[in-house]
């Protein structure tokens, strides 16, 4: 049927003695949105910074279209292409809105330019210049940050941050998007938008996602597959009618 | 009346001198958050290159390309070499190091040039009358290339890809890295353009106290360091408002002759009573505690 976007095997970390995240095996198909849920403490995250590179997994493996990036550099998953957002918002806070998304669109292979032309101000500066803020704005036009463009990213309202690393993330053309938590703090208004905007962003740019997300109601609206993590190994797998109603998931929710 | 023009435009042009090497300071710190206390004897290595050029060819303008030339390896190499295997460790030992690499640097030259300081003229380029304002041209010409390539180096942080990966690094290196910023990469980049400026500030230097010795970087260097506090360490425009203000006062204090040996002092002085005012600096920016 359809082709595996990210192929997770047998992945686990250990902090010390403590297994954070072990036996994991997740295959994320193309164009999937894939919900990652579970209990506080459960390791959704640290399997995130395992698929970024920010730790390197102690066991098992990860694969993107078949090739493995276990414990690569964060820079060469992101050319591979991983993106992430966080779960507390990591924007260059003094950087403008626009300038955010450019940081993301730095390693763009079309946008190429030595720093020794950016130093003498050369022709090629100022055309990847010029494409550079076009793309960018490109990007903030779907998230509806145009208007905001030149503002400091620490003065837009916490929604809109929200949506701007998302932008900043998107700018690093990758091919999986990892959302941490992308409705934490949103109002049933903004999450109804949200859930728009991911699935149109996904249609547009031909790319799979992987969300990690508490609110229940967020979840059962837009992913079409969960694993449900819990003391960091699988508890449950299914579509997310099934993952949500197995009964050991219930009970790791609500206790018992 | 002429006295006081003459005295703010040999401080600015001093200044500029202080904000050229500050900016090496303030951006390293800014982005590879650490104090490269070689940074000065920088300095020193440029003006022995001078030295040896201006002895060999006479030409000026070939010995600071090469003095430039020679510092942007310096710089390049001290990071390669010295720091990078220390990213990550503790702050203490990156500052341990780099007054190893400052001592290490130091006694070197003293090895090659010997300790007795050398005198080179770098080029008499004479003073301009204007009314009864005599003014050394070397000054002005210090103070014009000054403000050119702070006005470069301004344009390319704001605007472009390096400069923005650069500003992205020194928020958040870990959401840059995620980002695709290579961020040893810029780091190297930061070194490289600190050594330029470091050399170009060795030049103005030389013509303005034309004696090189082993220790010479060490004042300039401890100065810029202090332009650099007191602009607010990490930012861009404070490391050139501390400079230029540096500059100035230590003019206006040397024109008093009763004054002028307690310079030093008065301006470490400034120092200590900004801090205590605004311990970030003139344009530094406030830390907000995350709850």
């Amino acid at each position: 049927m359809s082709e595996a976007v990210l192929e997770i095997r047998n992945l686990g970390i250990n902090f010390g003695g403590l297994k954070a995240v072990q036996h994991v095996d997740i295959t994320v198909n193309k164009n999937e949105i894939y919900g990652l849920i579970g209990p506080n403490g459960a390791g959704k995250t640290t399997i995130f910074n395992m698929l970024t590179g920010v730790y390197k997994p102690t066991e098992g493996n990860f694969a993107l279209f078949g090739e493995d990036l276990t414990g690569k550099s964060q820079r060469y998953i992101c050319r591979s292409g991983i993106a992430r957002t966080f779960q507390n918002i990591r924007l260059f806070n003094n950087m403008s809105v626009i300038r955010n998304v450019m940081v993301g669109l730095n390693d763009d292979p079309q946008l190429k330019c030595s720093v020794f032309s950016s130093m003498f101000r050369l022709p090629t500066h100022f055309k990847t210049e010029k494409a550079m803020r076009q793309k960018a704005k490109d990007i903030l036009a779907i998230f509806d940050l145009l208007e905001e463009r030149n503002n400091l990213s620490c003065n837009l309202p916490y929604g809109k941050q929200r949506k701007l690393e998302i932008a900043r993330a998107l700018a690093t053309s990758p091919k999986l998007l990892l959302l941490d938590e992308p409705a934490a703090g949103m109002n049933p208004n903004e999450t109804a938008e949200l859930m728009e905007t991911i699935r149109k962003i996904r249609d547009m740019f031909d790319i799979t996602v992987l969300l990690i997300e508490h609110d229940m109601k967020f979840v059962s609206g837009i992913c079409d597959r969960l694993t449900v993590l819990n003391f960091g190994t699988v508890l449950a797998e299914g579509t997310t009618e099934e993952a949500l109603n197995d009964p050991e998931v219930i009970r790791a929710y609500i206790g018992g | 009346m002429e006295q006081i023009i003459t005295t703010i435009i040999n401080g600015l042009s001093l200044g500029g001198v202080y904000a050229l090497i500050a900016l090496g300071y303030t951006m390293v710190y800014g982005i590879a958050k650490m104090l490269n206390f070689a940074h000065g004897d920088i300095i020193m290595v440029g003006g022995y290159t001078i030295f040896v050029f201006m002895n060999a060819t006479g030409n000026p303008i070939i010995a600071a390309i090469f003095a430039a030339v020679v510092c942007v390896i310096l710089g390049a190499s001290m990071e390669k070499l010295a720091y990078k295997p220390l990213r990550g460790a503790s702050p203490l030992a990156v500052l341990i190091t780099a007054i190893g690499v400052s001592y290490l640097l130091q006694s070197l030259s003293q090895i090659i040039f010997g300790p007795t300081p050398k005198t080179v003229i770098v080029a008499d380029l004479g003073v301009t009358k204007i009314g009864n304002v005599t003014i050394s041209n070397s000054s002005v010409l210090t103070l014009i290339l000054t403000v050119i390539i702070m006005i470069a180096l301004t344009l390319f942080i704001k605007m472009s890809k390096t400069g923005r990966a650069m500003l992205a690094v020194s928020e958040d290196r870990d959401a840059a890295k995620i980002m695709g910023v290579n961020v040893n990469g810029i780091i190297t980049i930061t070194f490289v353009i600190g050594a330029f400026l470091a050399a170009v500030a060795s030049l103005f230097y030389l013509l303005k106290y034309p004696s090189i010795s082993n220790t010479m970087g060490s004042m300039p260097g401890i100065k810029a360091f202090t332009a650099a506090v007191i602009g607010g360490i990490g930012s861009i425009p404070g490391a050139m408002l501390g400079g230029l203000l540096l500059g100035v006062i230590e003019c206006i204090f040397n024109s008093f002759s009763e004054i002028a040996p307690y310079t030093d002092a008065i301006e470490f002085g400034i120092l200590i009573v900004l801090l205590l005012i605004r311990p970030n600096g003139i344009l530094g920016k406030k830390k907000r505690e995350k709850v």
